[in-house]
């Protein structure tokens, strides 16, 4: 590979340590941001010359910091700049830095800067978007183009939200544990949002999604190397990559959802299966359950079976009771309905959303489940209605052409048969 | 004479590049690799998993199971075995088999646990 190509590689790997050291020397987004920029500039004419330094971190921290001082001056004294040679002896102050930048250092560097993006009063796209342009580094037009919105609007959404955080004041000493807690809670259900907002279909061209999904794996796996003992962090790393690993079977050639029976499970990605299987065993090794763990021990169960048929719904089931008491929710008691009509039938299944009739009134999921039990119990007229109720809900065109297709099937075969079962409307997808 | 070769490089970096320039990179190894096992020069070898998926058992007056790599930098690699288990369970079982002896002789060190993520049996060496 040629030497811009490995530049960049590492100037991408570098950047949220990089920004969040410079975030806490000038205690402003924006100079810390521009203070990088000027160091990654540097970095390009320097590096190609002089080979990369040791460690591309500690280099772009301290050149960002000496630039960014040297601009402060500059505009206080109106003085010449300084020569280019002020980061000839970078060699021993680097290795200084490095020093005293290690893991303990920066990791809750890099997490404040996470934080800071998740600021309650913010809307959740707005957290992703700064994230994606804070801490990612992504330009305005990638991040605009993922949300299918104008580079102008993005823009403005982007500044809008930056003089927001910038008023909110998080604090800058070392966090306490249950403050460190906190953080790390809001920042993984920010990256989990991150994950869905490419990993849902709804809306647009799915392909210019899939960045969103690979950037949420890579702060997730930056959060856990600085957090490595965090069952819940090596959870949501195993369940983005066991959901991720399905992208390629996930969409058929016109764009319609396959749902997880139908998918050829070949074109799951193998390495990114056993990878999210590891990270599961080795959570669950500190029995210490939380949301993302469980969600990831589902998604391995599916991931571990070569056919649909072999899947251990009983297990699953058994996975989402724990979630039902962990974080109970409606919907988690949908998807263990979804287990619950494998395990033991569809009576079984329908008696356990009865009671959520009401609070899921509105839920696509629901009536397409509901629909898929009663289709099984030759309930066709009242299966009928569930199908209509659920495509009057769908959001997407392949959401109502899921449910058609049951429709069509009912009609075409009239009287009751053992169907495609009620993992026909599953949401895992 | 049996020799190791060990990898080396900073993980992020490159885990920051796009995959199908890793996919390259691995098409443009894998005749030189198939080479190499042709002229009985290369055996097994094999990529690790990132770090994040690393457990390692530290041993000395005690031991204790720490998730992550091993990060020290005072002690140096002296050997490595390659072994097949059914979970990661049974992985830390065996680590603590392989410690029995060492901590009879009175030993300190690491073992790291690192889930291997592609392999290939390579050529019979000479």
């Amino acid at each position: 590979m040629n030497d811009i190509g490995w530049i960049d590689a590492a100037l991408t790997a570098a950047r949220p340590q990089a920004v969040a050291a410079l975030l806490r020397y000038f205690r402003d987004l924006d100079t810390a941001e521009e203070a990088f920029q000027e160091a990654c500039l540097r970095a390009l004419k320097h590096w190609p010359l002089n080979g990369p330094p040791r460690d591309p971190a500690a280099w772009l921290i301290l050149v960002g910091r000496n630039v960014a001082l040297d601009h402060v001056r500059r505009r206080s004294r109106q003085e010449a700049l300084p020569p280019d040679d002020v980061i000839s002896d970078l060699e021993d102050a680097e290795a200084n830095v490095a020093e005293r930048l290690d893991n303990a250092h920066y990791r809750d560097d890099v997490l404040r800067l996470l934080f800071i993006c998740c600021h309650p009063e913010l809307p959740a796209t707005q957290q992703i978007a700064l994230a994606l342009r804070i801490v990612s580094g992504l330009y305005v037009k990638e991040i605009a183009r993922a949300f299918l919105v104008s580079e102008a609007a993005m823009e403005q959404r982007i500044t809008r939200a930056k003089r927001r955080v910038g008023a909110a004041d998080v604090p800058f000493e070392t966090p306490g544990a249950p403050e460190r807690a906190q953080r790390l809670a809001a920042v993984a259900a920010m990256l989990y949002l991150l994950f869905n907002e490419g990993y849902s279909a709804s809306g647009g061209d799915v392909h210019v999604r899939v960045p969103l999904c690979e950037e949420a794996i890579r702060l997730a796996r930056l959060l856990l190397r600085l957090f490595p003992a965090e069952p819940e962090i090596m959870g949501l790393l195993a369940l983005l990559l066991l959901q991720h690993a399905r992208a390629p079977a996930r969409l058929d050639s016109e764009g319609a959802i396959v749902l997880l029976d139908d998918q050829d499970r070949s074109l799951w990605d193998r390495e990114m299966i056993d990878e999210g299987l590891a990270l599961v065993e080795k959570a669950l090794r500190h029995r210490r359950p939380g949301p993302y763990q469980i969600q990831a021990a589902i998604a391995a169960v599916h991931a571990r079976a070569p056919r649909p048929e072999q899947t251990d719904w009983a297990e699953i089931d058994r996975q989402y009771a724990i979630l039902e008491t962990l974080q109970p929710s409606p919907v988690v008691t949908l998807n263990r309905a979804v287990a619950v009509s494998k395990v033991q039938g569809p009576v079984a299944a329908l008696e356990m959303i009865e009671g959520l009739a009401q609070p899921l009134a509105g839920y696509f999921h629901f009536h397409g489940l509901k629909g898929a039990l009663l289709m099984q119990l030759g309930r066709d007229a009242e299966a009928r209605d569930a199908f209509n109720r659920a495509i009057a809900l769908a959001h997407t065109p392949a959401e109502a052409a899921h449910i058609r297709l049951h429709l069509d099937r009912m009609q075409r075969e009239g009287k009751p048969r053992s169907t495609k079962k009620a993992s026909a409307h599953q949401r895992q997808g | 004479m049996l020799y190791a070769i060990l990898c080396y490089s900073d993980e992020v970096a490159t885990r920051a590049k796009p995959k199908a320039q890793d996919d390259a990179l691995l098409a443009d190894l894998e005749p030189v690799q198939r080479q190499l096992c042709d002229e009985g020069k290369l055996g097994p070898h094999l990529r690790l998993m990132p770090t994040t998926a690393a457990t390692t058992l530290r041993y000395g007056k005690e031991t204790v199971v720490l998730d992550g790599p091993f990060a020290e930098t005072k002690e140096q690699l002296l050997g490595f075995y390659v072994i097949e288990c059914a979970n990661f369970d049974e992985a830390i079982e065996v680590g603590q088999r392989l410690l029995g002896p060492r901590i009879a002789h009175g030993g300190a060190g690491a073992l790291e646990i690192r889930p291997v993520a592609m392999s290939w049996t390579g050529g019979s060496l000479k």
